[in-house]
C-alpha cells in the first residue's frame, strides 16, 4: 500500500501540530534555540521572567499568538523589546508564539 | 585562610573526589577560576596554568544570567542566580557549602571590601539585600522601587545601586549597627548598568530610555550627578539591540574610557577628567563586553547576537581595530589572566571555551564546557567594582 505509507508521516505530523505556523523541522530546532539561549537572555531561560516579562505559557495564556508575534517582530518601542523581524520571517514568529504558549513549564 | 589548617585538613581526607577528577591533597586556588554553564546550571572548575577543567560543581539553578564574586581568600565564589537563588562554592571540595533562594530573580552581586558582606541586587521583588558572608544569614533588605541594576562594592563596607524603573541612585553604608542609605540623585530613565571605575572613583551608569551616560564622584563627600555624552544611547532610529551592553567590562585604559555605543556598531572613547567624547571606533555589531587587556594599550570586544561570532581587538591610542578574531560561534564572555598574558574566551554554541595567547593572539588550547557564558578567574577577589 504505498499510498497509505506515504501519507502517514504527514497524517502524524498535522496530527502532533495542527495549528503550527509551517517551519521546517530543522529552522524549528534552531527558533527553539534562540528562544532559550537570547530571549533567555532578557526573559530568563526558563522564561520566568528578567528584564523582560515572564514568557511562561501560563502568563501567555490569554495572549493571541498573532499579538505576539507581532510584538516578537517589530518589538515595544520605549522597552528594552527589540524589532527581531530583521533576523526571522512571520511564520517563524507566529512558531515561536505558538512554542512559547505550548511550553512545558520547567521545574 | 581562616579555618584552622588541622580541620581544613580533615575536611579533605572525609571528602571523597567526584568520579574523573583528579583530586590532589593539597590545592592553591590563586590559578583557578569559575565557568557558568547556563544551560545546566552548573560551574566548570578551571585551572589556568593547566589550561584544563578540574572539576565541577552542580545544583545552581537557573544560571542564564549570572554571576559572582569571590572571598577575600579566594577558596570561596558567591554565584548569583537569575532565579534568585544565591549559593556559596567551596573551590577545595568543589560543593555548594550554603544556598538560599533570596528572592524570585535576580541580576548579580558584589562582596564588600572586607569580605563580610555579600550584597545582591534583585529584579523581583526589586532591592538588594544583604548576606553574612560566611553563613549567608540575611543581615539587611533594602526595598527599591522596582528593578535594581549595576550593583557595586565601594571601599568601607559600603554598596552603590541603581534603579532600572526610576533612575534612582543609592549608597547604602554598612559599616555601622544599622545600615544608612542615601539617595545620591537620580541618573535618568531606564538605567541599564552601572560601573565603578578602578579606583573607585566615578560612578557611571549608562542610560537606555534616553541620551547620556550619569556619573557620581563618590570621592565627594556628597556627590552631584553629571551626566555627560548626550547624544549617547538608543533612539527610535537606532538598530535594534540584541543584547544588552554589560557595563562591568567598560574599559578605562590611556586615560579614557571605552563605551559601548546602544543601537550603533560603534565604540565612543571619552576623557576620563573633561568627560568629552574624544573618538570613535566603527566595529563588527553591538558591542557587549568592552574589557581591557590587562598591562597594555588594548581593549577586547565581543557583540551582541546574531554577530556574536566575533571578537575584536583596539589599540586604545590609535582607536583602531588591530585584530578581528573568529573564535567560535556564540561568544558570551571574555576573562584574562590577571597579568594579561592570556584570554579566556566562552563560546556557547561550540560548547568551548577558548584559550588565546595575548601577545600572539594564537590560540592555545581549548576545554570542553556545557553552553558556557561567564568565565570568572579568583584574581578577581582582589579587585574593587567587581
Amino acid at each position: 500500500m504505498p499510498r497509505l505509507a506515504a501519507l502517514l508521516p504527514a497524517v502524524l505530523l498535522a496530527g502532533l501540530a495542527p495549528a503550527w505556523a509551517e517551519v521546517p523541522a530543522e529552522r524549528a530546532a534552531a527558533l527553539e534555540h534562540m528562544v532559550i539561549q537570547d530571549c533567555g537572555s532578557c526573559h530568563g531561560l526558563t522564561m520566568k521572567g528578567g528584564l523582560g516579562r515572564p514568557l511562561t505559557a501560563d502568563a501567555l495564556v490569554h495572549a493571541d499568538p498573532d499579538v505576539l508575534a507581532l510584538i516578537i517582530l517589530d518589538g515595544i518601542p520605549g522597552t528594552a523589546m527589540p524589532p527581531w523581524r530583521p533576523l526571522l520571517t512571520e511564520d517563524e514568529a507566529l512558531w515561536i508564539a505558538e512554542y512559547l504558549k505550548s511550553k512545558e513549564p520547567s521545574p | 585562610m581562616k579555618r584552622p589548617l588541622a580541620a581544613l585538613l580533615a575536611l579533605m581526607l572525609v571528602t571523597t573526589a567526584p568520579s574523573g577528577w583528579a583530586m590532589d591533597s593539597a590545592i592553591a586556588t590563586g590559578d583557578l577560576g569559575l565557568v557558568i554553564e547556563r544551560a545546566t546550571g552548573s560551574l566548570l572548575v578551571v585551572d589556568r596554568s593547566d589550561r584544563a577543567a578540574i572539576g565541577r560543581v552542580e545544583g545552581l539553578g537557573d544560571l542564564s544570567h549570572a554571576s559572582m564574586t569571590y572571598s577575600p581568600d579566594e577558596r570561596f565564589a558567591y554565584v548569583f542566580g537569575r532565579d534568585g537563588g544565591l549559593s556559596k562554592v567551596d573551590m577545595l571540595t568543589r560543593q555548594v557549602v550554603a544556598r538560599t533562594i533570596q528572592a524570585g530573580n535576580s541580576i548579580g552581586g558584589a562582596i564588600s571590601d572586607d569580605g563580610r558582606l555579600v550584597a545582591v541586587s534583585n529584579y523581583e521583588p526589586g532591592g538588594v539585600k544583604v548576606f553574612d558572608a560566611d553563613t549567608l544569614e540575611l543581615l539587611a533588605d533594602i526595598p527599591a522601587a522596582g528593578k535594581t541594576i549595576g550593583l557595586v562594592d565601594v571601599p568601607g563596607r559600603r554598596f552603590a545601586w541603581t534603579v532600572w524603573d526610576t533612575g534612582e541612585v543609592f549608597l547604602g553604608d554598612f559599616a555601622g549597627e544599622t545600615p544608612a542609605i542615601t539617595l545620591l540623585g537620580n541618573a535618568g530613565i531606564n538605567p541599564f548598568d552601572a560601573v565603578l571605575t578602578d579606583d573607585a572613583h566615578t560612578y557611571l551608569i549608562g542610560l537606555f530610555g534616553e541620551k547620556g551616560v550619569t556619573a557620581f564622584d563618590l570621592w565627594d563627600e556628597t556627590p552631584e550627578p553629571m551626566k555627560f555624552l548626550k547624544d549617547y544611547g538608543k533612539t527610535s532610529d537606532d538598530l535594534p539591540v540584541y543584547k544588552m551592553p554589560h557595563l562591568q567590562g567598560w574599559a578605562f585604559t590611556e586615560g579614557q574610557f571605552a563605551l559601548p555605543a546602544v543601537g550603533q556598531h560603534e565604540i565612543l572613547w571619552v576623557d576620563r577628567e573633561s568627560l568629552q567624547e574624544t573618538g570613535r571606533t566603527k566595529v563588527h555589531g553591538q558591542p557587549v563586553f568592552i574589557i581591557a587587556q590587562p598591562a597594555s594599550p588594548y581593549v577586547w570586544v565581543n557583540f551582541a547576537t546574531p554577530l556574536n561570532d566575533v571578537v575584536q581587538v583596539i589599540d586604545s591610542r590609535t582607536r583602531e581595530v588591530v585584530e578581528t578574531l573568529t573564535p567560535g560561534k556564540a561568544i558570551l564572555h571574555m576573562e584574562f589572566a590577571p597579568r594579561g598574558a592570556e584570554v579566556w574566551i566562552s563560546s556557547r554554541d561550540d560548547n568551548r571555551v577558548l584559550i588565546y595567547d595575548t601577545r600572539s593572539r594564537e590560540k592555545l588550547a581549548e576545554i570542553e564546557a556545557d553552553a558556557p557564558s561567564g568565565i570568572f578567574f579568583t584574581a578577581r577577589a582582589h579587585r574593587t567594582g567587581l
